[in-house]
């Protein structure tokens, strides 16, 4: 589930503590978050959880809830079980594709602040849903999907190279868009940008990432 | 083994035997040297500056002879970080990165790009028929382009120089239309979240209906030169195989898939810009090689034409607008073309600087800030000339994009380049990557 890393935003710009004189220090806006969904799910959703449920009894221990927003559905998986429901998924509900890992970084959501989306297609059923997998940046340990798609072999080698999730089982983790000697995983939030402010006619404008801005 | 310095085939000591590199001067000594060894493993560096390869794609080939044991591709050469920019810029800037990623196919990543955006926004519904059709038809004058460049760099690649001058004739005419209908010739950033940047110039349709005449005659000198022509065929056919199989467990998708004979085409199966509306045919081949590829380009580009022809007689017929009414998610001003380029027309700056405060404060807040879109993710998916291109698009509520991934079919194909070169002859890895037409500014991004 995407939660928003801070619920309730201060203010409209992304400072705090500072001379913000803008009259817009007070405001406070809370983000909705799309949580966990109850059935009925509607459309196939409720085909694929049921197909699941029966073919997967352990069902409710591995599937860490269930969330369907914007006509999309996503299984929260546990990690340790992410093989065993892939290849249910794969061989009993005909997902036959995988089209690749996208990985995020949540800063805040301690503990699971990394996220793997793996989007499936079923050719066979025109359907489509996600898995979605979070670790700990700390522990960032899942086990890889390659085994089961193999499609996934460089999608994963891109979200360890990007975000650092590690794919126990993968046949060859390495980075595969940075040098191989690049320090640091770049799509991480707090990763630096590494930019200098610049001097125009007696002004300095922030780098990027430092420079107030909207949020 | 000559113990003589050779400054072009120096050679060191590893856990691994004698390694030899070479880069340069000539191949009889080289040859020579190894054959004193035992086992003989020659690696060859095929790139990164290789001229066959579509951008820079670095292939690392295992050599028996000329059979290819092992292959592999080193990319990341074109890595500019476009999804981690992406973030620092707001939605509608977006747009700009996502067009320079695969730069044959830039409204194809326009399209996923705002289709995300829209369906994150849940305004799928209120976009103007117009700026649909208008997008349909640039996507498709974009499979036209694209496919072109990948029969022409192809034949190029093969030796088949005529080829490559005629596909690049004809994409001519396309990026011309392109440069009418957007001022660009490539990296149009048109394609805008809410709809189009604007409307089509006066007298266009006749222009593109003439264009659509020019390149449906002139692809029939590409038909007529390379269909069943037979050293074509003996360059490409039986070249590359991947069968249906493969092609599943490695996700390809676009013509490599359906020279398989499977009629996968996001198009139709899961339509999105009005598709099914259109009356066009999935292109299949049963032979799962690269002249199978190669024929699906060509009647592609049939189908495309057939569906611009489509779109050029519906346009005539459906007035605008081409921006969602939704003035807070629409680019504030009507745009309108000046002296010195696209800009806000001077009505509206009239009406901002000298009537409006209000109107004032809504430009300024909308052109600086942005619109915010509501936290959540999805995963859209168009055909792209390549196959599935899938926009990962994740918001948390504010005005940029929290994350943004592109699923590129360039990426995920070229994984099957080993499965499609190994065991094969080193001078058929050209004509098979070549079939998968990757185009590394998308692999790379």
């Amino acid at each position: 589930m995407i939660t928003n890393p801070d619920p309730d935003q201060h203010g409209l710009f992304g400072v705090s503590g500072s001379g913000d004189t803008s009259g817009y220090g007070g405001l406070v806006r809370t983000q909705v978050s799309p949580g966990s969904s109850e059935r009925p799910y509607g459309g196939y959703f409720d085909d694929v959880a049921d197909s699941l449920e029966r073919a997967y009894p352990a069902f409710n221990d591995a599937i860490e809830k269930v969330v369907v927003d914007r006509g999309e559905l996503s299984l929260h998986i546990r990690p340790a079980r992410v093989v065993e429901v892939a290849k249910i998924l794969r061989d009993e509900l005909l997902f036959e594709m995988c089209m690749g890992v996208t990985g995020v970084h949540f800063p805040d959501q301690t503990g699971r602040e990394l996220h793997a989306i793996y989007p499936l297609l079923s050719i066979t059923k025109n359907q489509r849903i996600k898995l979605e997998i979070s670790v700990s940046v700390k522990e960032p340990h899942m086990p890889s999907l390659t085994g089961v798609w193999a499609s996934n072999n460089w999608h994963e080698r891109e979200a360890f190279d990007m975000f650092g999730i590690v794919f126990d089982g993968h046949p060859g983790l390495t980075r595969i868009l940075m040098p191989d000697d690049w320090p640091g995983h770049p799509q991480l939030k707090d990763y630096p940008l590494g930019g200098i402010p610049v001097e125009y006619k007696g002004a300095t404008i922030p780098p990027a990432d430092e420079r107030r801005a909207y949020r | 083994m000559s113990s003589s310095f050779d400054p072009y085939a120096s050679s060191r000591e590893t856990t691994e035997g004698t390694v030899y590199s070479v880069t340069g001067g000539d191949w009889d000594d080289l040859v020579s040297e190894i054959g004193a060894t035992q086992d003989e493993r020659v690696v060859l560096n095929m790139g990164p500056q290789h001229p066959s390869t579509h951008g820079v794609l670095r292939l690392i080939l295992e050599i028996d002879g000329e059979t290819v044991t092992e292959a592999r591709c080193g990319v990341g050469y074109l890595h500019t970080g476009i999804e981690k920019n992406l973030e620092f810029r707001n939605w509608t800037q977006g747009v700009t990165f996502v067009t320079r990623m695969d730069y044959l196919s830039p409204f194809f990543n326009e399209t996923a790009y705002c289709l995300a955006v829209e369906k994150l926004l849940g305004i799928t519904e209120q976009i103007p028929e117009r700026a649909s059709i208008i997008r349909v038809m640039l996507m498709e004058l974009n499979r036209i382009s694209s496919h072109l460049v990948a029969i022409a760099t192809g034949g190029l690649e093969v030796g088949a120089l005529t080829a490559m001058i005629f596909g690049f004739r004809e994409r001519e005419t396309i990026l011309d239309l392109f440069e009418l209908i957007t001022g660009l010739r490539m990296n149009h950033a048109f394609v805008r979240p809410g709809g189009v940047a604007q409307d089509l110039p006066e007298g266009a349709l006749a222009i593109i209906s003439e264009g659509v005449a020019t390149v449906r005659h002139n692809l029939q000198d590409t038909i007529k030169l390379l269909v069943g022509n037979s050293i074509w065929l003996a360059r490409t056919s039986g070249i590359g195989y991947l069968d249906v199989a493969g092609c599943t467990q490695l996700a390809i998708t676009g013509p490599i898939m359906r020279a398989t004979g499977l009629p996968l085409d996001v198009r139709k199966v899961q339509p999105y810009c009005g598709y099914e509306t259109y009356e066009f045919d999935v292109v299949t081949a049963t032979s799962c090689d690269a002249y199978g590829r190669f024929l699906i380009r060509v009647e592609e580009m049939e189908q495309s034409l057939r569906i611009i022809e489509q779109c050029v007689e519906r346009l005539a017929n459906t007035p605008g607008p081409v921006m969602i009414e939704d003035k807070k998610i629409g680019w504030p001003a009507q745009l309108a073309l000046g002296a010195d380029g696209l800009g806000n027309s001077l009505d509206h700056i009239k009406e901002i600087m000298g009537t409006s405060m209000e109107a004032l404060i809504h430009h300024f807040k909308l052109v600086t800030e942005g619109f915010r879109v509501p936290a959540g993710e999805v995963y859209v998916a168009v055909e792209s000339p390549r196959g599935e291109l899938g926009a990962h698009v994740v918001s948390d509520g504010g005005t940029k994009p929290y994350r943004v991934h592109f699923r590129d079919p360039s990426f995920n194909n070229l994984q099957a380049t080993a499965a499609m070169c190994e065991g094969g002859q080193l001078a058929d890895v050209i004509a098979s990557v070549a079939s998968i037409d990757p185009v590394m500014g998308g692999v790379d991004r």
